[in-house]
This record gives C-alpha cells, sequence and structure tokens, in this order.
C-alpha cells in the first residue's frame, strides 16, 4: 500500500476512536472543550509515531531473532510505558513550554489503547518501518481529528437543553455515533477509486 | 457473610462497570457484533481479572508503592498472553474473530482499575469476589450490547456450535428486515447512548423513591 493509502484508511476509513472503538476512553472523558481536545491530540499523535517505529524495531530487532514473538503484548505494553515515561522527561527538559501544554495527558496516554493498538497492528498486517512510521501518524491525526469535531459538539451541546438523562455521557455517545454514520462515507472503495492499491 | 454477597453482587448492578463506571469500552464496542465475540471476550476478562485480582492482592505486601503500575502491568499482561495462547490454542474461530482486543485487554482499564482500588487494599478472598462480581457484571453488559446489535442488525444469534447445533440461530421477522447500521460502527455507540441514558434514568429514579 502507498503511505498516502495508509494515511486514508487510519484517518478516515479505519478512524481509531470512530470505527474501531480504540482510545474510547479519553474520548469521552477529554473532549469537553477544544483546547484540552488539541493538547490530547497532539499528545497522542506524538506517542503513537515514536511508538511505532520503536515497538517496530524492537519486534524485528529483537523479538523474532530469538523467536520470542509470543512475548509480543508483554514487551509493548512495557516499551510504551517507558517510552511514555521518557518522552515526559525528555521534553520537560528542552521545551518547558510543550511540557506545559501537554504535560497533564502524557501519563493518560499509556493505557490509550489506541497507543498498543496500531503498535499490534503494525506487525499483523506486516508493515516495514517507514508504513508503520506512517500509520502511526495517521491514527494520531485521525484520532486528534475525532477529538477537535467532537469537542466542538459538545460545546454547543452544553448550551443545548437536553433532557434530564440524557445529559452528559449519553448524548456524547449518540452525537459519536451520528459523527461514525457521516465517516461511513469514506469506504474502502475510496482507495481503489483513487488508484492508491 | 451479607457484606462477602454484597462484594459480589456490586459489580453486576450497582457498579456495573460497562454501564454505570464507563470503564473498558473499546472491547464493548468493538467485539459486539456477534454475542459468540462478546462471550469470548468476557470469559478472557474473566479469566485475567480473577487471577489479576489474586495475585496482586496476594502480593499487596510485596509490590513496593513507587513502582507499583508498572508491577500490576506485568502481572496483567503475562495473564494476558496466556490467554491469547490457550485461545488461539483451543478456539481459533474465536481469537481470530477478537483480533486486536484480545491483547488489548492489558490496557483495559477495569483490570488495572480494580487491581488499584481494591485488590491492593484488600484480602485475597475478598478480591476473588470483586474479580467474579465484576466479570459477571462486564460479561453482562458486554453480551446485552451484543445481543441487541445482532438481533437487529442481521436478525441472528450466534453462539458456539455444539453436536447437531449449527451456532447460528435466525430470529423470523427479524432476519427478513435487519437495520443493517446496528451491526456497524454507529450502531454500537447508539446503542451505548442509549443504554447508558436507561441506566441513568433508571439509578435517578431510585435515588428519588
Amino acid at each position: 500500500m502507498s503511505y498516502i493509502a495508509i494515511l486514508l484508511t487510519f484517518i478516515f476509513i479505519n478512524n481509531f476512536i470512530l470505527v474501531q472503538f480504540l482510545g474510547l476512553c479519553p474520548f469521552i472523558g477529554v473532549s469537553k472543550n477544544s483546547e484540552n481536545a488539541i493538547g490530547m491530540g497532539a499528545s497522542v499523535t506524538f506517542v503513537t509515531t515514536v511508538a511505532s517505529v520503536v515497538t517496530w524495531a524492537i519486534y524485528y530487532f529483537l523479538l523474532v531473532p530469538f523467536n520470542l514473538q509470543y512475548l509480543q503484548t508483554l514487551t509493548f505494553i512495557l516499551v510504551i510505558a517507558s517510552l511514555v515515561q521518557l518522552l515526559e522527561m525528555v521534553i520537560q527538559k528542552i521545551s518547558p513550554a510543550l511540557y506545559k501544554a501537554l504535560g497533564i495527558y502524557l501519563p493518560l496516554i499509556t493505557t490509550n489503547c489506541a497507543v498498543l493498538g496500531i503498535a499490534i497492528i503494525n506487525i499483523s498486517s506486516s508493515y516495514n518501518v517507514m508504513e508503520a512510521f506512517v500509520a502511526g501518524l495517521a491514527v494520531g491525526l485521525g484520532f486528534t481529528l475525532a477529538m477537535i469535531l467532537m469537542s466542538n459538539i459538545r460545546e454547543r451541546l452544553d448550551l443545548q437543553p437536553v433532557r434530564g438523562s440524557f445529559r452528559g455521557m449519553p448524548i456524547a455517545f449518540i452525537s459519536a455515533g451520528l459523527m461514525a454514520l457521516a465517516f461511513m462515507a469514506f469506504d474502502k472503495s475510496l482507495i481503489t477509486n483513487l488508484h492508491l492499491v | 457473610m451479607k457484606a462477602n454477597i454484597k462484594e459480589l453482587t456490586k459489580g453486576i448492578f450497582k457498579e456495573n462497570p460497562v454501564f454505570v463506571i464507563v470503564l473498558g469500552l473499546c472491547p464493548v464496542l468493538g467485539v459486539s457484533t456477534q454475542v459468540s465475540n462478546a462471550i469470548g471476550m468476557s470469559a478472557g476478562v474473566m479469566f485475567v481479572l480473577l487471577f489479576s485480582n489474586i495475585i496482586i492482592s496476594a502480593l499487596r505486601k510485596v509490590i513496593p508503592g513507587s513502582i507499583h503500575i508498572p508491577a500490576y502491568i506485568v502481572v496483567i499482561a503475562s495473564l494476558v498472553t496466556i490467554t491469547e495462547m490457550v485461545m488461539h490454542a483451543f478456539v481459533p474461530s474465536v481469537y481470530s474473530a477478537l483480533g486486536v482486543y484480545l491483547p488489548l485487554i492489558v490496557v483495559n482499564c477495569i483490570i488495572l482499575g480494580r487491581a488499584e482500588a481494591f485488590a491492593s487494599k484488600n484480602s485475597v478472598f475478598d478480591s476473588i469476589l470483586d474479580a467474579i462480581g465484576m466479570s459477571i457484571g462486564f460479561a453482562l453488559g458486554l453480551t446485552l450490547i451484543a445481543l441487541i446489535r445482532e438481533l437487529f442488525g442481521s436478525g441472528t444469534i450466534t453462539l458456539f456450535p455444539m453436536g447437531n447445533f449449527g451456532g447460528g440461530i435466525n430470529i423470523p421477522w427479524f432476519y427478513d428486515n435487519p437495520i443493517r447500521v446496528m451491526a456497524l460502527a454507529p450502531g454500537a455507540l447508539l446503542i451505548m447512548g442509549y443504554l447508558k441514558a436507561f441506566f441513568d434514568w433508571n439509578t435517578s429514579r431510585k435515588k428519588d423513591k
């Protein structure tokens, strides 16, 4: 698959939140205002991109030579957890301003399904390292897109009269469902029609 | 004894992990397209939650406070790896249907959440009860969503093939008039929204009494 096809696949066709439901917890939890949504989206994009490449390298240079593929899940989650910790320290040292903006979201990302999800999908789709990098970036961008759209919807919803028991989370789920309905317009045929296969 | 039963039943209704605490939603919405997948996923979560609660509760005085989260993650990830291997060996159809959601049990917030909130503070016996209650609550929530989605989306109920029974049940009227969107991604989010609203309404109604 070409890089553009991978980008389109993970941003629109298989959007991690709206189609695959990976990373739903922060999507519902942090999407109350658009500032937080952008911060969370940027942090996740950063981590998915770096984690994709690092887990890819660990799988092919460490697990495959020693025939330890069954340790994939265990290694990946530990690598992601340490990576997030490391990134937090590096960002704090290099760019205190960026740390101030992203700092509170970084610890939450370890348990974000999207990061471990893309690491595993990279391996199961046997992407090469460049494809894994693009896939990681695309997942992050798709996540950010969904977060920003959702936070805008929720900011509007706050001003609307919503009936008692639908207030808060239920209406957020229903709005997300309607948004997912719109995302169904992006289909696998998009890639074939654009001659990207 | 009464306190023990309370420990067991709180996960099923009062603190249902899916509808009340709203944790671990990725697998709930991702695998709920078929009832058989939902049951497979529930079994996986039940195994991991039960043993992670037992191990973490038994080691709660040994694990140093400063590294407790990484320690929990190692325990949980090992259990998930065992589950993956067992499912791959004995129920390969479920294994391939669950796909990426099976290894993702590691980051399922219910398991880490129970380890942190309950098993690290309570005795092994209480933790076992807590794990059983929570996983039954999770299984009920997941199966309920899967049942609704499969019934309306394709008019079938898929269980496991046993003997003469092929595994799939066709529901007469629904089978001819499926609402396809229910089986697709938007249906999962819509049903989750309506069910959450129903549970919220139910809780607030009880409080008013």
